[in-house]
């Protein structure tokens, strides 16, 4: 490459790496500094993050919504991987008829984002339960009252972090991404598996999951992410304070008004982008393998 | 389908693998969904706890009535800002990943600090510019000498936004493409510089070309992302606010998307959620002809790689 083009190169990316990076910077160092120089326009760190975080972490229940966040989005990565990874056993190692209805019914999920079911699915997660099982069957069981009336029962899940983590237990990409990767899977290899005696449990465990283990990488990874950026759901579903997570905690710890505490806020922001950033650090190489290259998405 | 890797013939036992993604998905999702269109043939508060069947009205009122301009100003919007967020989204990740792809030094060092962006939420990035932009102790009214009111004016406010949406998306973006361009073959690149094509034609005729499916692949998750994870933005920098200019924009806030009303008409104050379901039935109308029109694409590009 010519010297005076690669020189604009350079130019060019350090200029859009200043520009993309600039206001986390501005995070971190806004984070170290006293309640007095954060308003500043100074950009000297200061040593005052401990003492931040010790009043953000108490204080505005920072570690109450790390704690929920955390616990919703190692649920869901983990249930949206255990499903998927035995909905693909069975549409990719099983022969029965209307398998590629399944297929489509469960792709189909993908228009659905839950986002878009908000209005419907509050009623049937915050909804109390029939108080008796008989109620609830009668209710089922008349198709105008179930399909086509406002509905009657639901979970009680209002307020608890249940009601947050089963609405995206199950997984379209999940399935999808397994099942191309299954059916790439050279046939031989589970006909030997069957004639040597395995049942399909062991032929997940000893030859399914080993094989996949970057496609679980990249799930993981998207999984985890997806929940841990989760706003708009836990925002309506929950209200009490020691069950929010932490997106939505960063709002209400921004919006304690004129006295908002600009150097505690950036520590918070700081410390709730740790765990995306661990979990991508950690799973980029199998990301990149299982997902971000292979050509279907 | 390959029908020859279906070794195991047991029905029972690939339906009890099957049946627990079926439940969710018929639960959580498909009853939901359905449940939302029965919702927006009802009048119906939150708060009151009321419900009263009115058939047709709410779709009624999307297009007729008092409550249409609110609903035309916001699809209106909501069409600039995805057309934005997308279109600015993808043509700066495109040309930084391609500069960063280039044989250079440190491109590594360039390259991390492009992606990591990748793990930034919707309502950190906001945070963040909320601290920045704040009209009395932000830095940036403090570099600028000036008292700008970032949020408080419509047309800076919708700016602004955009700015954050696109922001917070580049690193998603960026990790494609810089994926795609690795696994771009090199002979098509090496037979154009023969030919001594210049580099901007090499990388319209060829680069552009093979990085299709991934433009493609961005283009509908972008637009996802821009209908639906922009929320967190919007909640946490503007609530929707503020009302835009006379004489079409000044009926809600200016950054108020479809998705955002949805929202404020179901859960705001004056909670009509039947009239919010009816906005959410041509929102799902939207991404289901994204999505169909992705299904499309998809289903011919995997048919011609065979």
């Amino acid at each position: 490459m010519k010297k005076n083009e690669s020189l604009w190169v350079h130019a060019v990316l350090i200029f859009a790496c200043i520009i993309i990076c600039f206001p986390i910077v501005f995070a971190l160092i806004k984070a170290t500094q006293e309640s007095g120089d954060v308003t500043s326009a100074s950009l000297v760190p200061g040593g005052a993050f401990w003492k931040n975080l010790q009043i953000v972490w108490y204080d505005y229940h920072l570690g109450c919504y790390l704690r929920n966040s955390f616990f919703i989005s190692v649920w869901v990565a983990l249930g949206k991987i255990v499903l998927s990874l035995f909905a693909s056993l069975a549409l990719v190692f099983y022969r029965f008829k209307g398998k590629n209805l399944v297929f489509v019914f469960i792709i189909v999920t993908l228009m659905l984002p839950t986002e878009m079911l908000i209005l419907g699915l509050f009623d049937l997660v915050s909804t109390q339960p029939a108080a008796k099982l008989v109620l609830l069957l009668q209710w089922m069981f008349d198709p105008v009252e179930f399909f086509f009336a406002p509905t009657k029962y639901g979970f009680g899940w209002g307020d608890s972090l249940v009601g947050v983590v089963m609405p995206f237990m199950a997984s379209a990409t999940g399935v999808f991404l397994f099942r191309q990767h299954f059916l790439s899977i050279p046939h031989s290899l589970a006909d030997s598996a069957r004639i040597d005696g395995a049942n399909s449990l062991q032929f997940l465990r000893y030859i399914l999951i080993p094989m996949s283990l970057n496609t679980i990488g990249a799930l993981a990874l998207i999984q985890f992410i997806y929940v841990w950026d989760q706003y708009i759901w836990p925002r309506i579903i929950i209200r009490r304070t020691a069950n929010q997570v932490v997106q939505v905690g960063l709002n209400m710890i921004v919006s304690t008004g004129e006295s908002v505490q600009w150097s505690q806020v950036m520590t918070a922001v700081v410390v709730a982008m740790i765990p995306p950033l661990l979990v991508f650090a950690l799973l980029y190489r199998s990301f990149m393998n299982g997902y971000a290259l292979s050509s279907e998405k | 389908m390959k029908e020859t890797n279906a070794v195991f013939k047991s029905r029972g036992i690939s339906f009890l693998y099957l049946s627990p993604s079926i439940l969710i998905l018929l639960t959580f999702i498909f009853y939901p969904a359905w449940k939302a269109i029965i919702l927006s043939l009802y009048r119906s508060n939150l708060f009151l706890g009321t419900r009263k069947f009115i058939g047709a009205e709410n779709i009624q009122n999307l297009f007729w009535g008092p409550l249409a301009p609110g609903f035309r100003q916001v699809m209106v919007q909501t069409i600039i800002f995805s057309t934005l967020v997308v279109g600015i989204g993808i043509s700066v990740s495109l040309f930084l990943s391609v500069q960063a792809n280039k044989d250079i030094k440190g491109a590594r060092i360039y390259r991390m600090l492009l992606i990591w962006p990748f793990a930034l939420s919707p309502a950190i990035a906001a945070t963040i510019a909320l601290f920045m932009f704040n009209p009395e102790v932000g830095l940036v009214n403090a570099v600028l000498h000036m008292n700008i009111r970032w949020l408080d004016s419509p047309v800076l406010a919708f700016l602004l936004t955009v700015c954050i949406a696109v922001w917070k998306n580049l690193g998603y973006n960026i990790v494609f493409y810089l994926a795609a361009l690795q696994s771009i073959p090199r002979s098509p690149l090496e037979a154009a510089d023969i030919d001594g094509a210049s580099p901007v034609k090499k990388f319209w005729l060829v680069t552009f070309p093979l990085l299709g499916p991934t433009t493609f692949f961005l283009l509908f998750t972008n637009i996802t992302y821009s209908f639906f994870d922009t929320f967190g933005i919007i909640d946490m920098l503007t609530r929707g606010g503020p009302v835009g200019p006379g004489p079409f924009f000044d009926k809600e806030g200016l950054t108020t998307t479809l998705m955002y009303k949805v929202y404020l008409d179901g859960f705001g104050g004056s909670s009509n959620m039947g009239f919010a379901a009816a906005e959410g039935l041509v929102l799902m109308a939207f991404v289901v002809l994204v999505t169909f029109l992705q299904f499309r694409f998809l289903g011919k590009r995997i048919h011609y790689e065979g």
